[in-house]
């Protein structure tokens, strides 16, 4: 479980989080919505300790991500904006590089850099040097990378940028898998349909604020809205 | 926690070595560059110390027929008197135009004055400086002076007096310096070679595993994984290294081997050069490889851009090398005060050993120790500066 409360994080004369509080419970997809610039990707940054807020907590299951950065860390599996792999280490070396790192001896790592390879279909490319990879298949890497030490929690900031549909349908299938293990996801994404389609907790964000939280149903009740996107422009025009 | 560091030094290691740019700067810039600047320069130094004495001179002389006796002096000892000039004027163009290097004039009253024993003068016109180094200006006045000289003694001889009379003090000459020390002087610019190599060594790596991580977008998801920064820079700086002794370890062989072909006897010079010599060059020069890693490694940690990194450590690449221009210019003999400084120190037990004096461990000791220090001084500073939130954000 990951909680959020009250946090706010300014850089220089820019408040980028004014007042954030949110849970995201396990075996649930919480989403991140807002637009570009509304705080989702220092939000997540907070909660994977590279940024320290200026005020308020954030806790992945009851560990403070000040207090203890390490710890939490432990705990997250991370596919950042952007992620780059290393361009002259293959698929394969490039997961095992961070499940080592991950603590796991190289023995252990094997077996899971595989069983990966094989559920997200990189087989193909798994002896390939990563600079000649396409966007799509970067980002499969990148999220091979970031479960190879099967988090419990798991941190996806925009994960489906770049990717093609079909690419896009794999990794909503699993995403849907791994919640059914019971891991606690937060995603953050612009796209309506994305959020629609797989979150069952939606925060939506806007100007550094929570401007509405709750699940799909629960916003379409509040907000007398049919689809998600009405919801959306409403809550982000009132702030 | 040591296994974290040595899990990133090896994947950088593994990384690099596919690299062509850290295969370039390790592997073949600083060992091949070197040795082969090296041995064009000695080359060049022996070549030119033969040319100045041996070589044939032309010198333009105007107004040979006033003395026959003077022009068959010089012919006689390599001056090829040419007679294309005709007074006074077209010499001073010619020289002024850089046609001719020098001239001699011998003015019509030269016969007259030297029948009658007195002022015969004669003229040299040259502009020193437009000549190279001078050496036709010095070889025709060193004649004229041996030749006037020669003159003087018949002379005296003639009047039956003793020529010693002239030369009241005869200077002996007694060279002291041996084959081994004189070829210093040119050894000297060896450290400067070794460290700029050792620095090369990790250059590329330094920026790869700092500056360019961050610009490819791995530094963040590297930053999400549970293992401390400090576990994190210090891998890369122990990578750092290993390309550093690789590419020390290979210049110096390469040095060992080019100067056993250099012909540096034929300069009165001798290297004791062997592989002896050669590891202790290494051992002498180990504890500069932290110092080093250290310092590009926190230089390139706070560039924006693998670009940004080069120009700057291109900077970096200079400072090591301070001491040593000032060492040269100083004439600077080893000392232990000296020792602490890092790089000079390395530069002078370097010098000592080539001069093939024994090798002081107490000087030895403090270099290293102070070296070391130096280099966890800055490995320090550069964590200190990598554990700010700022890292990412740059």
């Amino acid at each position: 479980m990951i909680r959020v409360d009250t946090v706010a994080k300014r850089f220089g004369a820019v408040e980028a989080l004014k007042d954030v509080s949110f849970t995201a419970r396990n075996g649930r997809i919480t989403g991140l919505l807002g637009p570009n610039g509304a705080g989702k990707s220092t939000c997540l940054r907070i909660l994977y300790t590279v940024l320290a807020p200026d005020s308020g907590t954030a806790t992945i299951d009851g560990i403070d991500v000040v207090a203890d950065p390490i710890a939490a860390r432990r705990k997250l599996g991370v596919l950042p904006h952007n992620a780059g792999l290393y361009p002259h280490l293959n698929a394969r070396e490039n997961i095992a590089y961070f499940g080592e790192l991950q603590g796991l001896s190289r023995r252990e790592c094997e077996p899971r850099v595989e069983a990966l390879l094989v559920r997200l279909g990189l087989t193909e490319i798994a002896d390939r040097r990563a600079k000649t990879f396409s966007q799509g298949e970067r980002t499969k890497v990148a999220l091979a990378r970031a479960l190879v030490h099967e988090p419990s929690h798991l941190l996806l900031d925009e994960p489906s940028n770049g990717l093609d549909v079909m690419a896009t349908r794999s990794l909503r299938q699993w995403l849907r898998e791994l919640k059914a293990e019971g891991r606690c996801i937060i995603l953050s994404s612009h796209i309506m349909q994305e959020v629609t389609a797989l979150c069952d907790d939606i925060v939506i964000i806007a100007h550094g604020r929570v401007v509405a939280l709750g699940t799909p149903g629960e916003l379409q009740q509040r907000f007398g809205q049919t689809s998600l996107e009405d919801i959306f422009v409403q809550t982000v025009a009132q702030t | 926690m040591s296994s974290t560091i040595l899990t990133v030094c090896r994947k950088e290691v593994i990384e690099n070595s596919r690299d062509r740019r850290t295969l370039f700067s390790t592997l073949l810039f600083g060992p091949l560059f070197g040795p082969a600047l090296f041995a064009i320069m000695i080359n060049v130094m022996i070549s030119q110390a033969l040319s100045g004495a041996e070589e044939d001179i032309t010198l333009p002389i105007v107004g040979q027929e006033h003395a026959p006796n003077l022009v068959a002096f010089l012919r006689r000892r390599g001056v090829e008197a040419s007679a294309d000039l005709e007074s006074l004027e077209e010499a001073t163009a010619a020289v002024r135009e850089g046609e001719h290097e020098i001239v001699l004039v011998i003015s019509p009253e030269f016969p007259a004055n030297f029948r009658a024993g007195g002022d015969a003068r004669v003229t040299l016109v040259f502009d020193p400086s437009q000549t190279r180094l001078n050496l036709s200006t010095r070889r025709v006045r060193g004649l004229l002076n041996a030749y006037s000289r020669q003159l003087a003694f018949m002379r005296l001889q003639a009047r039956g007096i003793s020529p010693l009379l002239l030369r009241p003090i005869t200077i002996d000459e007694f060279d002291l310096s041996t084959a081994t020390g004189r070829s210093v002087i040119l050894l000297g610019m060896l450290t400067y070679l070794l460290l700029f190599a050792t620095l090369m060594g990790g250059f590329h790596l330094a920026i790869d595993s700092t500056a360019g991580e961050r610009e490819r977008g791995s530094l963040e998801p590297l930053l999400t994984t549970p293992v401390a920064r400090a576990d994190l820079l210090l891998g890369k700086m122990a990578a750092t290294m290993c390309y550093m002794m690789l590419s020390l370890t290979l210049t110096v062989a390469g040095f060992t081997v080019a100067l056993y072909f250099a012909p540096l006897e034929q300069m009165g010079m001798s290297s004791n050069f062997g592989p002896l010599v050669a590891l202790k060059i290494i051992l002498i020069l180990t504890p500069f490889v932290p110092l080093g890693a250290a310092l590009m490694t926190l230089v390139a940690s706070f560039t924006k851009s693998y670009k940004e990194a080069q120009t700057y450590l291109g900077l970096v690449l200079l400072v090591p090398t301070l001491p040593l221009i000032i060492a040269t210019f100083l004439n600077i003999r080893p000392d232990l005060s000296l020792m602490w400084i890092p790089s000079l120190s390395q530069h002078l037990l370097i010098i000592e050993l080539i001069k093939a004096e024994p090798l002081n461990l107490g000087y030895l000791g403090v270099s290293t120790t102070s070296t070391l220090l130096f280099g966890a001084l800055l490995a320090w500073l550069a964590i200190r500066l990598y554990d700010r939130e700022r890292l990412l954000r740059q």
